[in-house]
């Protein structure tokens, strides 16, 4: 094997991992946004919000990863699949711009307080709709013709991807609800279990109408999970979802603090796992494969040697931010 | 209705302009904080832990909006400007993802432990936060200046199948103008927070507010625009001699020169005509333009009569951008050496004059870096890799309708945002340096509606004056 049968294999890991990181790190700070109307009252929307403010910037950073990533080592990929879904990535944007200035905006002002909780609310319901968009249609595959995507300015849109949409915001939903109840205490956790299970039963009812679903796409995604003997060595997955479910379930009737959160962070991760094994070896389905979209070793070979010691690196000073704001936030314990 | 590559081009041009305002004053800033806790770190006194906290504030509301345009940018490259990601994508997104890894995350981290972190982290711990911070930024101006130098001068590649490859990286990376674009572009970020930082100082003097800290701020911004405007100076003229060199077709646009020739005049003012191929009412210095350009008494600049018409720069908006850059960058230069003057006279603080007319200069700095962005970025039309591949190769084939979609968007998404975010800044001026928080006391609350409330009881000797 030579680098250019490698590194793209290893890239696709990489771009995957921090795509996986964004979803999960971002993914509950969405969450806080789209449980934001479920507060009593001002003083608790800034505990939430308060909750995230010191990590929230550096979580995101991991989508801006896993977009340069794909501009640096598949740029047929980044511009295919970007240009393609131009609307939903428009709305995504637009939507963390709301989401983003919420964090520093609602702490400077005074009358209109409320009005940047609304942005950071919409903001992240809108962000978490779009991606979810974006999943679905990626799912449902984007044929191409003679390498361009020739579908229009709404090929991605189909029932599935709004199924996906909808189903990414209740997803988030849940990690934001077990997020309060591992840093919060008092009334607000109270709030955020009795939301976690209802989410919780909507999610799981999401994912079994998602497999129900996918065999009736014409999705490249089920061939590898239903033909021949991929089931039997892929089945891990699938099991450890509903042993997790059921794990999460029952730690959340015990009023444990810290388990929730865990178990809604592998929940996302094995779905994540589940869409990646379905994917491979494309990049962007149901045709374009990892070594069809690769820029060359020389340029996946440059960023590789640095990533090998940035990304730990990152992943360090990460963990350290984390302990430094590690334990219960407490109401009013303050911005600046 | 306009072509999507116009749109798509208009759209680059308004987020991009957006954009960098902001990145360009958080390096400043950056910078500015690490020095102030670093002397704070010596000198322990509430004046400069007060001034910390007050840019900090500043700071975060600055950052917030580089980040959130940042991220447009990011993926503007795929949605809008396809063809470039395919054609460039092997040697401009390394650079790009190394900005991600060597300097977004940084900065975004440790940022968190710069605002919320000062009750929880030791002073040192504190302090390497803010440089790791400041850092982030430096990096990250490091890499997108090596990816926008090498779209104007490339080097280090090859073109195989009408796809560009990398070929040496030392060569893509440190490519010809690089290395004198790069301080250019950060001394020029440096400038325009050093006019903020001063122009903040001399409003509070102005109405007798802060007097001790504004005092110090004006002297600090004032010794270093001092020493840093000629420098600059210096700097951009070496840029000028790689865009002679590199980009003849760009320096005559700047100059708005038709015809090649030796001993060529400085117009200080011309009005072009692109298509008669001439300039009316030109107001020129003779020989000024050889002298300043090639550095000799008659050298050669070439005319844009020598390229054919369609790999000629537009010519209005460089020639006219260049004269403001040039004029706000001597007018700077004699407010600050205005500044020295008086400071040694002893009467700075107190001329009204002087400091009514650094008010009036405050936004200098951030038009001439934007003005200076447009000569680079409009001279280098109609290539997006000079000479190698032209921005209408680049652009993506887009329905019209959906550009024009989203660039009204972002036009009024970003009128509103922007013009919130600068409300929230001018705000934060007007409450200025306050009592900031000290360790060891009980976390006070100050969000929202309460932000405001001095964190600490008792006042202190130093206490701001006036207010």
């Amino acid at each position: 094997m030579d680098w250019a049968t490698v590194l793209p294999v290893v890239w696709f890991f990489i771009i995957g991992f921090a795509v996986m990181m964004y979803v999960l790190l971002d993914g509950f700070v969405l969450g806080l946004g789209i449980l934001l109307p479920f507060a009593d009252d001002e003083d608790q929307r800034d505990h939430m919000m308060n909750t995230a403010a010191p990590i929230w910037d550096g979580n995101e950073t991991w989508l801006v990863l896993g977009g340069a990533g794909l501009m640096a080592t598949f740029p047929k990929a980044y511009a295919i699949v970007l240009s393609a879904l131009y609307l939903p990535i428009l709305a995504m944007l637009i939507a963390l711009i709301f989401r983003g200035v919420a964090f520093e905006f609602r702490f400077k002002a005074h009358t209109s307080r409320w009005l940047w909780g609304v942005a950071f609310s919409v903001g992240s319901v809108v962000t978490a709709f779009a991606q979810g968009l974006i999943l679905g249609a990626l799912v449902e595959g984007m044929p191409l013709t003679g390498g361009k995507y020739v579908q229009g300015a709404f090929g991605w849109f189909s029932p599935f991807a709004v199924m996906t949409a909808v189903a990414v915001v209740f997803g988030y939903a849940l990690l934001g609800a077990t997020w309060l109840i591992l840093k919060t205490d008092g009334r607000l956790q109270r709030i955020a279990f009795d939301l976690t299970r209802p989410l919780m039963l909507a999610v799981i009812g999401f994912m079994l109408m998602v497999s129900a679903w996918l065999p009736f796409l014409d999705s490249q995604l089920m061939e590898r999970w239903f033909t021949g003997a991929h089931i039997l060595w892929l089945s891990p997955v699938p099991i450890l979802t509903v042993l997790n479910a059921i794990t999460l379930w029952r730690a959340v009737l015990k009023n444990r603090e810290v388990q929730p959160f865990v178990l809604a962070l592998c929940f996302f991760a094995l779905g994540f796992i589940g869409l990646v094994v379905g994917m491979w070896p494309n990049i962007v389905p149901p045709s374009m494969s990892i070594w069809e979209a690769a820029s060359p070793p020389s340029s996946q070979g440059f960023v590789l040697v640095g990533a090998a010691f940035l990304i730990p690196a990152v992943l360090a000073y990460t963990v350290y931010s984390y302990r430094v704001f590690r334990g219960k936030v407490l109401a009013g314990e303050g911005y600046h | 209705m306009p072509t999507a590559e116009f749109l798509s081009r208009l759209q680059f041009a308004w987020v991009m302009s957006f954009h960098i305002l902001f990145p360009a004053f958080t390096i400043g800033t950056a910078a500015w904080l690490a020095f102030i806790e670093g002397v704070w770190l010596v000198k322990r006194t509430d004046l400069w832990r007060d001034l910390y906290f007050f840019w900090l504030k500043i700071f975060a509301v600055a950052f917030g909006m580089g980040v959130v345009s940042g991220i447009v940018m990011s993926f503007q490259f795929g949605t809008n400007w396809a063809g470039f990601s395919i054609v460039a994508g092997n040697v401009v997104g390394p650079l790009l993802n190394y900005e991600v890894l060597t300097a977004f995350f940084l900065e975004a981290t440790f940022l968190g432990v710069m605002l919320f972190g000062w009750k929880k982290v030791s002073d040192g711990m504190h302090f390497l936060a803010t440089c790791m911070v400041s850092l982030g930024t430096l990096l990250s101006s490091f890499w997108i200046m090596s990816a926008n130098s090498w779209m104007q001068t490339p080097a280090g590649y090859d073109i195989r199948d009408g796809v560009f490859y990398p070929a040496d990286w030392w060569q893509v990376i440190f490519n010809p103008s690089f290395l004198v674009r790069l301080p250019h572009m950060v001394l020029a970020a440096f400038i325009s927070t050093a006019m903020v930082v001063g122009g903040v100082s001399v409003v509070y003097l102005l109405k007798g507010r802060f007097v001790d800290r504004a005092g110090a701020m004006l002297k600090l911004a004032l010794a270093f625009l001092a020493i840093v405007i000629p420098i600059q100076i210096v700097i951009g003229d070496m840029a000028g001699l790689k865009v002679r060199e590199y980009q003849p077709a760009k320096l005559a646009a700047i100059e708005a020169r038709w015809d090649t020739a030796s001993s060529v005049p400085l117009a200080l003012f011309a009005w072009p005509d692109e298509q008669a191929e001439t300039n009316h009412y030109a107001v020129e210095v003779p020989h000024l333009g050889s002298l300043i350009l090639t550095h000799s008494w008659d050298g050669e600049v070439k005319g844009l009569k020598d390229f054919p018409r369609d790999e000629r720069p537009p010519v209005k908006i460089p020639f006219f951008s260049f004269r403001v850059m040039v004029g706000l960058g001597l007018l700077m230069l004699a407010l600050a050496l205005t500044g020295l003057w008086r400071w040694k006279r002893g009467s700075l603080l107190r001329d009204r004059w002087y400091l009514r007319a650094w008010v009036v200069m405050i936004p200098s700095g951030f038009i001439a870096l934007l003005t200076g962005w447009w000569v680079a970025e409009v001279g280098r039309q109609p290539w997006v890799v000079q000479g190698l591949m032209r921005t209408s190769q680049a652009a993506t084939v887009l329905p019209a309708s959906s550009v024009l979609a989203s660039l009204i968007t972002f036009v009024v998404v970003y009128l509103g945002i922007f013009g919130a975010g600068i409300w929230y800044l001018f705000k934060l001026f007007r409450d200025g340096p306050l009592p900031a928080p000290q360790r060891g006391q009980p976390a006070t609350p100050v969000h929202g509606s309460h932000h405001r409330t001095p964190a600490r009881p008792l006042s202190a000797p130093d206490d701001p004056m006036g207010d």
